[in-house]
């Protein structure tokens, strides 16, 4: 009873339990295109170091070197390539690509937008960005 | 408030040859005077056939008729017994006990709309939101003057809008959208599956008056094409297609 709307808020929208993968490919979107605004906003504020000559550029470049580092990186990696390959598809879906054709309905009604060729886009972004992390931490750690 | 009661022994509208029963958990909430929802507990019998609305019907009439719940036709047609079943909006009328799989089964308000009391919730911005796109055909003639009498369509030219005019207005759509959620002025899913509707429809001629409703900053734009609208829809009506196909014509991919 957050309010007279009775709107869910921000705990039913994250919710991402009970309506299929779209709605967790949503939140997966929604948190990446987040998370890369603010890495793009340190990654900014990182490499102005260079300002402060080799020495400060070098100083502030050890920070990605430790544990800790690789595996923040790791998670930028896995972010930017989720973002980007589902990022198509939902551009496609929102041009009216792939959505399907509106015909008569039969029950039990299976939406035709909810189809496999989207589903197979997000299965295809979650294990493309599972791979690329798996390839950045054996580079990383594998030194 | 809590209660557990029995009906298994009384007569009741359903036969009870049953001897399966389940708990029914209904969401007490008057906005006038209580301060938070509680939960009320029934055991009611039910038969493979049993509908969530007639388990709470038989409560009304053997335990407490005070629960407020809006239903009218019993058959997904008039929309108006939408709830949050087990957590997912679902129509009363048109969910068997049986085919929920659980001996509990919770019925609350749905979620996005405010609470009139108990179940019922008020319908006022869904009508309007559908009443803003213009649900009906816009063109200067009409079929009375017109000498046709009547604006014929070819049966392909029915198939682009007639799996659309299955709305029955139930709001399950804008209960499950994620932008629905947090924002407020929202025009929704349904209203937008509508103005897919009107568009699609050969007779109509108001595509660009409606193209510009809802080109607005809580118009279509906030759909994340998420879809959860589409999962939950009753009627087969996919208001996720039809705002996609409806973007299409915004950003310049169709005509
Ligand atoms: C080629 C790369 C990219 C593609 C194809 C892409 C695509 C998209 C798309 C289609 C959306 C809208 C999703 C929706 O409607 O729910 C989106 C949202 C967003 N993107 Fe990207 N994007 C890319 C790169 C980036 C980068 C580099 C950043 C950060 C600097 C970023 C930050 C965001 C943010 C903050 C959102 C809004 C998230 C939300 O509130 O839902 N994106 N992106
Ligand atoms: S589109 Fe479907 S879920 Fe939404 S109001 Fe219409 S019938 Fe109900
Ligand atoms: S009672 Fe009419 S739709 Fe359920």
């Amino acid at each position: 009873m957050t309010s007279d709307e009775h709107k869910e808020g921000i705990r039913g929208m994250a919710n991402p339990s009970r309506y299929g993968i779209e709605r967790v490919a949503y939140l997966l979107m929604r948190l990446s295109g987040l998370g890369l605004l603010a890495y793009f906003v340190a990654h900014i504020y990182e490499t102005s170091n260079i300002l402060r000559g080799q020495v400060g550029w070098d100083e502030f470049l050890e920070l990605t070197q430790t544990t800790e580092g690789h595996i923040f990186l790791t998670v930028v990696i896995g972010m930017c390539v989720f973002h980007t390959v589902n990022g198509v598809r939902v551009m496609l879906g929102h041009g009216g690509v792939g959505v399907g054709k509106p015909t008569r309905p039969d029950y039990p009604y299976d939406p035709a937008s909810q189809n496999y060729r989207h589903k197979i886009g997000i299965y295809s972004a979650i294990v493309l960005a599972a791979a690329a992390m798996m390839y950045g931490l054996a580079v990383m750690f594998g030194e | 408030m809590a209660q557990v009661s029995s009906i298994a022994d009384e007569q009741t509208s359903t036969p009870v040859s049953s001897s399966k029963s389940i708990t029914l958990r209904i969401s007490r909430y008057n906005p006038k005077h209580d301060e938070s929802s509680q939960f009320m507990e029934f055991s009611v019998p039910y038969e493979k056939w049993t509908t969530v609305l007639e388990a709470i019907l038989e409560v009304k009439k053997h335990f407490d008729h005070s629960v407020a719940v809006r239903y009218s036709c019993r058959q997904a047609t008039c929309g108006s017994c939408g709830m949050m079943i087990n957590g997912k909006p679902r129509l009363a009328c048109f969910t068997k006990i049986s085919e929920l799989n659980s001996n509990v089964i919770t019925v609350e308000p749905m979620n996005n709309f405010p609470i009139i009391r108990d179940l019922a919730v008020k319908f006022e911005r869904l009508f309007d939101s559908h009443h803003k796109i213009k649900p009906y055909l816009i063109r200067d003639d009409s079929e009375l003057e017109s000498d046709e009498r009547e604006f014929l369509q070819s049966p392909k030219e029915v198939e682009q809008y007639i799996q659309f005019a299955n709305c029955i207005k139930c709001g399950l759509c804008n209960s499950a959208c994620p932008t629905m959620a947090t924002d407020s002025s929202f025009v929704g899913p349904q209203a937008l599956a509508q103005a897919y509707r009107y568009v699609a429809d050969s007779r109509d001629k108001g595509k660009d008056t409606r193209l510009k409703i809802i080109d607005e900053s809580h118009g279509i734009w906030r759909c994340h094409f998420a879809g959860s609208c589409s999962q939950v829809c009753p009627k087969g009506v996919d208001p996720a297609m039809g705002i996609q196909l409806l973007r299409g014509y915004l950003l310049g991919f169709r005509s």
